[in-house]
Formats: structure tokens, C-alpha cells, sequence
């Protein structure tokens, strides 16, 4: 199902959680909602869900005006940041839940309960309570229970934030996977980039209440619409008034013309990558990002004095 | 064990037993010192009997009510925001704070049918509520009112909207979302409230003296009973529906336990 997001705006007193917000989510889509806490992001899935109500604009669904349509008539999954589990139910009647107030029949709830607990791995946990659950396992239980209606869009909302960072990645290719055998039109929030461009086709980068860009991962990394997009999909110095990635800067042994003089304070072996720390002459900080052969070969060390050569660096107009 | 803990142990049995113990204790003595017979007769004399009813009515249209409306008071004073809310949370503490005489007056003031606010209009359409059960019935829920309340806000408060929120999504409407998922998270604080609000509504003296004119064999609770066949000097009697009561009091208690551990037997 594809969702229209038509001139949103939600309020909460005085502060402006949606300012005027548009937005195209295409059917059968993976789309990440990026930004920082406070930049609207939640509360943009939680109008589309219809957990909030607009003060402004309007939101559609596959063309039809469901802005004033309630929660439980939407036919959206929603999973919340906290799992929201029935404490009092077992895993069983949490996944069960949806059904049993469409009152379906028991046999096929049973069926269906089933086939859902096999789809998220949690075979045999039926009888539990979350309460005896882990973290990853309640997730993946109130990931079951929002897609046992049989939804057309899910919701998710910082679906991972709890979780640590093993679980997290795990899951993560596991929601790809999901995806793609489900093919259910998806939207889920994250403040952590990595993630929405690990797991999203579409990112849409909010900020202060209002959508700074969206686009493919690929888009937003290399033409970002701004300084801020820039900053936030990926690791960005300043030269002057011009941004330019780690792995865009060239690091010379020999002076060459423009490049400017820098020593090396750091070098920093993460794996495959290294990250070399630099003060330019005029005490200014930049990381540069190579590779360990690289750095290997060319025998880079702190103390160092190097030459560096920007590459596509960016100057934005006027600082988003 | 150290030693200050083994203090604290004893100082809290101690209490417990000066305070609690020894004056229970004493009333099932005194019941049947005067041998069980004298006790019998007192608590299934017609007035006492009559008591007993009168109690057990009180408690069952009191509390019932209590529940329901606590109930629906927690979950506004949680879940909504609006102007007045703060002065309805302190309302609903009124009946812990008003001496019980107190309210019985207050209640007389309103429904006594010579100088009464709507009183005389009620004695008009044949309505009579001072010196019946119906106005015992209306002091009882007065002092018995805060107790769900209070026990179910911090409850609703803690277990937060989300799951409703996640119920809603799932398609229940409001109704069901209360009955399947609100009510099975607040039961524990449901029924503490109306275990509170029982003992408070079977023991309670002054607010229903005052209103019930304490008429023999007809609006006369068993702590009304009590009250006066102690000054009748009929001790052993007086001793004996205070024993009743206390039974009564324990039945309730006994109740909760056995629910509670049905519940966690599962």
C-alpha cells in the first residue's frame, strides 16, 4: 500500500514536532525515517499509524484520505520502541491478539499463530511470558503480533534502539529478509545511519520538524542536499567553508602545490579500515580514512608530517 | 543474625502484637466467657441477624459502586489532561480527611427531610433517605470512596498507555481494549482497593450513626450493634457481633489470598 503524506503538522503545545511535512512512501518499500531525538521522526510514523491526530494536513493511503480514519481501523502493524507486550498474555495470546478481536476462527488462529512463530524464530516460546523473554525475542514476538492481521503497512518505531549491538545487527538482516518475503509496505525509525543504510531502500533525513532530504542510501551519500544531510548520513571534516568525507582526502608523503601540511597525532587500526588523526599548521583537527595496506606500506605513524589533498569537497549555500 | 536486626525483628512483633495481637485476641475470648450460648443468642436474635443482612448489604451495593467509579476516576485522572484535574485528585482524598460524624452531618444537611437541601423536596415524592438504609447505604460509600482510586493510579501510571496504544493498532476498539487488556494489567490494584474499601465499609461507625437513627431492627449495622450492646451492658453480646464482624472482615481477606494464589498457581 503506498502512503501520502500531505502537509503534515502536529503540535504539542508549544513545540512543533511536524512543521508542514510531505512525503511519498511507494508500495511493497523499506523506508527509514533518520534523524536525531526531537526531530520529529516518531511522531511523523505515529500520525501515519494514526496514534496521533494532525493538526494540519493530511495523510492517504493508496489515494484514499484516512487522516480521520481511527487507529484500529487503518489496518497497520505497529511495533513499538519498547515492545508494548501484553504482560499478562503468553507469547501465544500477544500474537493471537488481533485475531481473536476479529474473532477468526480457532483453528486457523492456531494456524496462523504458528506459521508467525516460525516466521520470527520463537517456535516452542508460545506458552512463555515475555516477562521471560530477552530483549531480541520480545522484539521479534511484537514484530509477530503486528504481522498476524495480515497488515498492509508496518510501522516500526526505533525497533532495535533496546537492544545491544550483536542482537541488533542480527535483526537487522533479519528485517531485510522479512521484507523481502513478506513485501509489506514498511517504514521504520532510527537515529542510527548505519542502520537505515544498512537495512532501507528509501531514507528520509528529518530534522527540526521538517524532512531535510530523502532519497536511495546511495543518493543521500553522495549528492546530500545539505550540511546537515551531509553531517548526519556519514563522518564529515571542514576545510574553510568546505565539508569533505574521510575517505575523500588523499594523504601525500611529498608537498604538492595545494596540499595543505598536516601532522599525523593518531593512527587508529579498526580492521580493514584506518582512521589517521591530523593537526593542520593552523591547529585545525581532521581524520582521514585509508586502508590498512596503505597505511602499511607507506609506514604511516604519529609524528609524522604529511601533505593533504582534499577530493570532492562540498560547499553548501547558505548552513541548513 | 547481627543484633540490629534481631531489634528490629522484635520491636516490629512487639507492635504488632501490643497494638493488633492481644485486643483481636481479647474480643474472641470475651465472646465466650459468658459460654457460647449467651454469644449464639445475641448474633441470631432478629436484631441481630438483622445486623448482619443490614452489613452485608451495605458492603455489597457500596463497594461494587466504589469499584466501578474508581475504576473510571483512575483511568481519567491518568490518561487525560484537562483544567480541574488537579483539584478532582485532591476531591477524592475529602472522605480521608472529614472526620466520619462529619460527613454524616454534611449528609443530613442535604437530604434531612425537614430542613435538608432537597430533603423536604424528596419527603415530597415519598422519598425518605435520613434514618433508612438508603442514606447508610450513601454514608458508607462516602468514606469507602477513595480506596480504588487511589490504589489503581499509581498501577495505571506505571504500566504506562502503550499496550493500549499496541491494542488499538490491533484493531480493538475501546471496550475491548479495557476488558482484554487495562483491566487484567490493574487487577492486582482493583482488588486491593476493594479489599480496603470492604473492611472500611463493614466497620464503619460514625458517618452511619449518624444518618440511621440507629432504629433497632431496622438501621442498625453490626458496628451500630456492637456499639449498643455495650452500653446495654450486654458485654458478652457486644463481644460476640464484634467477633462476627471481625470474621467477616477476615473472610474477605481470606478470599484475596485464595484468588491471588490461584492466579499464581497458573
Amino acid at each position: 500500500m503506498s502512503i501520502s503524506v500531505v502537509d503534515v503538522t502536529k503540535r504539542f503545545g508549544d513545540f512543533t514536532a511536524l512543521d508542514g511535512v510531505s512525503l511519498e512512501v511507494p508500495d511493497g518499500s523499506l523506508t527509514a525515517l533518520l534523524g536525531p531525538s526531537g526531530s520529529g521522526k516518531s511522531t511523523l510514523l505515529r500520525v501515519i499509524a494514526g496514534l496521533e491526530q494532525p493538526q494540519g494536513g493530511r495523510v492517504l493511503m493508496n489515494g484514499r484520505d484516512v487522516t480521520d480514519v481511527p487507529v484500529q481501523e487503518r489496518g497497520v502493524g505497529f511495533c513499538f520502541q519498547h515492545y508494548a507486550a501484553f504482560k499478562h498474555q503468553t507469547v501465544h495470546g500477544n500474537v493471537a491478539f488481533g485475531l481473536k478481536i476479529r474473532k477468526r476462527p480457532k483453528a486457523e488462529i492456531e494456524a496462523r499463530v504458528a506459521e508467525l512463530l516460525a516466521l520470527v524464530q520463537l517456535e516452542g516460546f508460545a506458552d512463555r511470558y515475555p516477562s521471560q523473554l530477552s530483549g531480541g525475542q520480545r522484539q521479534r514476538m511484537a514484530l509477530a503480533r503486528a504481522l498476524a492481521v495480515e497488515p498492509e503497512v508496518l510501522l516500526l518505531d526505533e525497533p532495535f534502539g533496546a537492544l545491544d549491538a550483536t542482537v541488533r545487527k542480527q535483526l537487522r538482516q533479519w528485517l531485510r529478509r522479512l521484507h523481502e518475503e513478506v513485501h509489506v509496505t514498511t517504514i521504520f525509525v532510527t537515529h542510527d545511519q548505519e542502520e537505515a543504510m544498512d537495512v532501507a531502500e528509501q531514507i528520509v533525513v528529518m530534522n527540526h520538524a521538517e524532512i531535510e532530504q530523502a532519497g536511495t542510501p546511495r543518493e543521500l551519500y553522495d549528492q546530500p542536499a545539505n550540511e546537515f544531510v551531509m553531517g548526519f548520513v556519514g563522518e564529515v571534516n571542514r576545510i574553510g567553508d568546505e565539508l569533505v568525507r574521510p575517505h575523500d582526502i588523499e594523504i601525500l608523503l611529498e608537498p604538492d602545490g595545494r596540499a595543505q601540511e598536516g601532522q599525523i597525532e593518531r593512527v587508529a587500526h579498526l580492521g580493514f579500515e584506518v582512521r589517521v588523526d591530523l593537526v593542520l599548521d593552523d591547529g585545525r583537527t581532521l581524520a582521514v580514512q585509508t586502508t590498512s595496506s596503505d597505511a602499511e606500506q607507506r609506514e604511516l605513524e604519529a609524528g609524522q608530517i604529511v601533505y593533504l589533498r582534499p577530493d570532492r569537497a562540498r560547499r553548501f549555500a547558505a548552513s541548513a | 543474625m547481627t543484633a540490629s536486626r534481631l531489634g528490629l525483628r522484635t520491636f516490629a512483633l512487639g507492635y504488632l502484637t501490643l497494638l493488633l495481637f492481644v485486643p483481636v485476641l481479647l474480643v474472641f475470648y470475651k465472646a465466650f466467657e459468658d459460654g457460647f450460648l449467651n454469644a449464639w443468642e445475641t448474633v441470631t436474635s432478629p436484631e441481630g441477624l438483622n445486623a448482619f443482612y443490614l452489613t452485608l448489604i451495605m458492603v455489597g451495593v457500596a463497594v461494587p459502586i466504589n469499584t466501578v467509579f474508581g475504576v473510571a476516576c483512575a483511568i481519567v485522572l491518568v490518561r487525560q489532561r484537562f483544567r480541574g484535574k488537579a483539584l478532582l485528585n485532591s476531591a477524592i482524598d475529602l472522605p480521608f480527611a472529614i472526620s466520619p460524624v462529619v460527613v454524616g452531618l454534611a449528609l443530613i444537611f442535604v437530604y434531612g427531610p425537614r430542613d435538608g437541601w432537597v430533603g423536604p423536596w424528596l419527603a415530597e415524592q415519598g422519598v425518605r433517605i435520613i434514618f433508612t438504609p438508603v442514606g447508610m447505604v450513601i454514608a458508607t460509600m462516602f468514606v469507602s470512596l477513595p480506596f480504588v482510586v487511589r490504589e489503581v493510579v499509581p498501577v495505571l501510571r506505571e504500566i504506562g498507555d502503550e499496550q493500549e496504544q499496541a491494542a488499538r493498532t490491533l484493531g480493538a476498539n475501546a471496550r475491548q481494549t479495557f476488558f482484554r487488556i487495562t483491566l487484567p494489567a490493574i487487577r492486582w490494584g482493583v482488588t486491593y482497593g476493594v479489599v480496603l474499601a470492604s473492611a472500611r465499609a463493614l466497620g464503619e461507625f460514625g458517618a452511619v450513626a449518624v444518618v440511621s437513627g440507629k432504629i433497632s431492627g431496622v438501621t442498625e449495622t453490626m458496628p451500630l450493634l456492637v456499639a449498643k450492646e455495650y452500653e446495654t451492658f450486654n458485654v458478652a453480646g457486644a463481644y460476640a457481633a464484634a467477633l462476627v464482624l471481625a470474621l467477616l472482615a477476615l473472610a474477605i481477606l481470606l478470599a484475596m489470598n485464595l484468588v491471588k494464589r490461584r492466579e499464581e498457581g497458573v
